[in-house]
């Protein structure tokens, strides 16, 4: 059996580990409720968005717009959301795996990534990054996306790139959290069909071929700008329950280490007891 | 001036910037000026950086909006503005030194690349917005 000094240490630096994932579920609890409520904040923007673009290509069906179709490069760009900071459980491994384990091949993957464990994830895998932007997902703010989608609509209109994907961890609520792969561009044409959506015959100025020129980016910025949203909100989340497990786990342990403690003193007390008494009869 | 009202919202990424019953709203399109009454004819547009004239029942109620489009249907108007600012969030100091900044790159040498000139232009557009916008 190990001796009392031994497990006396064990017990006190899982004791000081339980304190550091106390306090860090404590900040991410704080953190998540601020990103909780931007989210909220920013979902009737993005639905808003996400309905006039629908109806828009449900009315333009026919329309021959360079958003609406593949480009000729087989280069497909994928902007990839994860963290800066790891102990998020399998936060952003999930989103890793998307990529490393998905159905596109790995020599066409261009990815324009924000969080640094992401790139690390990737330089690993010899997948190609074109452009890092770690720092925004700190605090994502609506600037940070409409330059991103500005650089990846520039490569998509060079031809540099053929599609466009956007990978996040898409926030349901506090507990479940839902690691997600969507196609950005082209635009589905089919988004618009079965929308069931009211058929006001819709005027637009200037036409609609330069009206979709116009909302299509915006389109593409407010979806990206949603998912730094979520996923931000997610990856607190995320930590919030890695390190309440921690925490929980911490204490069963500690608990067992109290009582093999106890067992290690009373055994040690019962011997030294032994050996008095031994000792006292031999001289007597 | 009492006129048929109808719902206007304005919403930006970060919040639901107004939302109430007005009798009119003006603001800059990318083909002009235009106000809107209720019942208007179905229209989506393109907005540029301008001033938003919110014309309720008592009183005007004035804001910057910069980029975005609006949506303009017979009985409510729902404008998608990707910035969105009442007068008392606007800084003067900050939007006369964009101006100031954006007009002297515009000045600048002609060899800079195109999309940094629009850039500079819209910025020079924002800016001088806001500046109309509290004077």
């Amino acid at each position: 059996m190990a001796s009392m000094r031994d497990i006396k240490r064990r017990k006190e630096s899982i004791q000081s580990t339980e304190q550091i994932t106390k306090a860090m579920k404590l900040v991410s609890t704080v953190k998540l409720q601020k990103a909780k409520t931007r989210a909220e904040h920013s979902r009737p923007f993005f639905d808003m968005m996400y309905d006039t673009v629908r109806t828009m290509l449900a009315k333009s069906a026919n329309i021959n717009h360079r958003f609406l179709n593949a480009g000729n490069s087989p280069k497909k760009a994928i902007i990839v959301i994860t963290s800066n900071r790891g102990l998020a459980g399998g936060y952003n491994s999930n989103v890793i795996k998307l990529i490393t384990k998905g159905e596109i091949p790995k020599e066409d993957i261009v990815v324009y990534n924000i969080g640094r464990k992401g790139r690390e994830a990737f330089t690993r895998n010899g997948i190609a990054i074109a452009k890092d932007y770690s720092e925004v997902i700190e605090h994502p703010i609506y600037s940070d996306a409409m330059h991103i989608s500005e650089t990846v609509l520039k490569a998509f209109t060079d031809n540099e790139i053929g599609e466009i994907y956007l990978a996040y961890t898409g926030f349901k609520n506090t507990v479940v959290h839902v690691p997600t792969l969507i196609k950005l561009l082209p635009v589905d044409r089919n988004m618009g069909k079965d929308s069931g959506l009211d058929t006001v015959l819709m005027n637009y100025e200037p036409d609609e071929e330069e009206a979709l020129d116009v909302i299509i980016p915006k389109y593409v910025t407010s979806l990206i700008y949603g998912a730094l949203i979520e996923s931000a909100a997610s990856e607190n989340g995320a930590r919030m329950q890695a390190m309440d497990n921690a925490t929980s786990n911490a204490d069963e342990m500690i608990s067992d280490l109290a009582l093999k403690y106890n067992r290690a003193r009373q055994s040690s007390i019962t011997q030294e007891l032994t050996e008095i008494i031994a000792g006292a009869s031999a001289i007597s | 001036m009492a006129g048929k009202l109808f719902q206007l919202k304005i919403i930006s990424p970060d919040r639901i910037f107004y939302e109430g019953d007005v009798n009119m709203v003006e603001f800059t399109s990318s083909e002009g000026d235009i106000g809107v009454y209720a019942d208007h004819i179905p229209l989506t547009t393109v907005l540029v950086p301008g001033i938003m004239a919110i014309h309720e029942e008592n009183g005007i109620k004035k804001a910057a909006v910069h980029a975005g489009f609006a949506e303009i249907l017979q009985d409510k108007v729902v404008v998608l503005a990707e910035i969105a600012e009442w007068p008392d969030e606007i800084d003067i100091n900050r939007a006369n030194e964009a101006r100031i900044r954006a007009e002297r790159r515009l000045g600048g040498i002609s060899g800079e690349q195109h999309i940094n000139l629009l850039r500079a232009e819209l910025s020079l557009k924002r800016s001088l917005t806001r500046i109309k916008l509290l004077s």
